[in-house]
């Protein structure tokens, strides 16, 4: 397993996700309410669009297009037309410091 | 064997069969398409992958058959008979039904003028096929009408190097759904990116090769496209007998005049609580109106109250839209980092949002203006104003009070 450096918690809003591209795929790191963090697939699995776009409330993340919904901390999908789940990876902070592992 | 019956493969005749299903509904459910594919969804048509129009389907056939939905496509419906409570398919069968659903959709309107039969519509998949197996770098292609589906389809050309004049009757684009704010902010990116607009002008004639305008104007055109908007069908719904007017008309619980047939999508006219009836154009608004008449179907008696909410792309820009901005509303303006906002409040109350930005970077914020409106909160307008002031924090607050 590899671990990847994805910037300061502090550049994500509390209850939001910022993207974060690597090694060619494309990721969504989210920040809960209670600071803990996660990182998911980055695209929608109905339609590829990047979910970062997306309102993040609670532990949902909406895509911005169709309106298919996540919990991000286990990438199961909740709402259609999202039927398919995301896949998840470890995330952690180190200091302030997002880490996530993606091997 | 009488059961559901859907008349309309598109999206929300799709959905309506699947939350059929959700609703707890085991008898039997059939979805009648006059397409000769799987259903499937519509905005993709504009966004074509290495050179091929996209089919992006709604369900594949296997979810069909293990939901239990009969889907007989190809199909259209000759005669619907409410008394007798059957539909006239023309396979030749006819089949008889518990419940109907009407999600007959739209048609594109056709122009009247001489040539009229040259120009390609835009709204199937088979009408995308042609258009863009046309099209190539340097041609040339006239778009007649500066709604969405015309600005968007130029701003697809014009990413592939097509030239593209726009002719539009009105003084200007995008005048019917879109803020004029964010109409005039597109209108100038379409220029920029060197669309060529003829407004103020109709369409005389339209030749092999070329178009003449109302004014004398002639455009040359590899390729004419008729985008001058969509007229419901409901030849069906006029034939039987059911009321209808820009529509199918229903009541909120989207039940049509007869009392076993509903209707959802492009082609309903839902009953407001003000008085009149509103017909709404837009993906979501046929899946959610699909799944109110698919429970009310099963019993529910449930209203349908959804706040309408588009977005449309064009270049890199998006445009989301929820509620219904009207000229007499109090408009506030917020600038974010990915584009513009503006509010709409109607006597101090917040009834629409519209954005403008890069790709879909308001998209969350339009969804959080969308639930302030769904609280019927009157937020100050210096607070929606401030980007300072999160949006999720009002919603949070307006929850708590």
């Amino acid at each position: 397993m590899t671990w990847v450096s994805a910037g300061r918690l502090d550049d994500i809003e509390q209850e939001g996700a910022i993207r974060f591209d690597h090694g060619g795929r494309t990721y969504a790191i989210y920040r809960g309410p209670d600071d803990s963090v996660y990182c998911t697939a980055g695209l929608c699995t109905h339609e590829a669009i990047h979910l970062a776009d997306g309102l993040v409330l609670d532990f949902e993340v909406e895509c911005p297009k169709h309106s298919g919904a996540f919990d991000y901390r286990t990438g199961e999908a909740l709402r259609l037309p999202a039927c398919e789940n995301l896949k998840t990876y470890p995330a952690e902070v180190v200091d302030g410091e997002v880490r996530v592992a993606l091997g | 064997m009488n059961g559901m019956v859907i008349i309309g493969a598109g999206e929300s005749g799709t959905r309506a069969a699947f939350a059929l299903r959700e609703a707890g509904y085991c008898g039997a459910v059939t979805l009648v398409g006059a397409e000769p594919h799987l259903p499937y969804e519509r905005p993709p048509l504009s966004k074509i992958v290495d050179d091929t129009v996209q089919m992006k389907l709604i369900c594949a056939k296997e979810a069909l058959e293990a939901a239990g939905i009969t889907y007989l496509k190809g199909c259209s419906v000759s005669k619907l008979d409410p008394v007798a409570a059957t539909v006239s398919l023309s396979h030749g069968q006819l089949l008889g039904y518990e419940k109907l659903l009407l999600t007959t959709g739209a048609r594109p309107r056709r122009l009247a003028c001489a040539g009229a039969e040259r120009a390609l519509d835009f709204r199937t998949h088979a009408d995308a096929e042609a258009i863009f197996s046309k099209v190539a770098p340097g041609r040339r292609v006239a778009i007649i009408g500066a709604g969405l589906i015309g600005m968007e389809l130029a701003s697809v050309l014009r990413a592939k190097d097509v030239a593209v004049d726009v002719i539009e009757a009105a003084p200007k684009p995008l005048g019917r759904a879109v803020p004029a704010r964010f109409a005039d902010k597109l209108h100038a990116r379409h220029a920029t990116e060197g669309v060529r607009f003829h407004f103020d002008r109709s369409v005389a004639e339209i030749g092999n090769d070329s178009v003449v305008l109302s004014d004398g104007t002639i455009l040359s055109a590899d390729l004419v496209v008729s985008a001058i908007g969509v007229q419901p069908e409901m030849t069906l719904a006029e034939a039987s007998g059911l009321a209808t007017g820009n529509g199918i008309l229903t009541d909120a619980c989207l039940r049509t005049s007869a009392p076993n047939i509903f209707a959802a999508g492009d082609c309903a006219a839902v009953a407001q609580a003000g008085g009149g009836h509103i017909r709404f154009e837009s993906w979501r608004n046929a899946r959610m109106q699909a799944e109110t008449a698919a429970r009310n179907m099963v019993g529910a008696a449930e209203t349908f109250a959804a706040i309408p909410w588009f977005w449309s792309d064009q270049y890199d820009l998006g445009l989301q839209v929820a509620g219904q901005p009207l000229p007499g509303h109090q408009s506030v303006r917020r600038s974010a980092a990915e584009g513009e906002l503006e509010f709409y409040l109607d006597d101090g109350q917040l009834v629409a949002a519209a954005g403008l930005g890069i790709g879909n970077g308001l998209a969350k914020h339009i969804k959080l203006a969308e639930m302030l409106i769904a609280a019927c909160i009157s937020p100050e307008p210096a607070a929606l104003a401030d980007p300072g002031v999160n949006l999720k924090t009002l919603l949070k607050s307006a929850r708590a009070a």
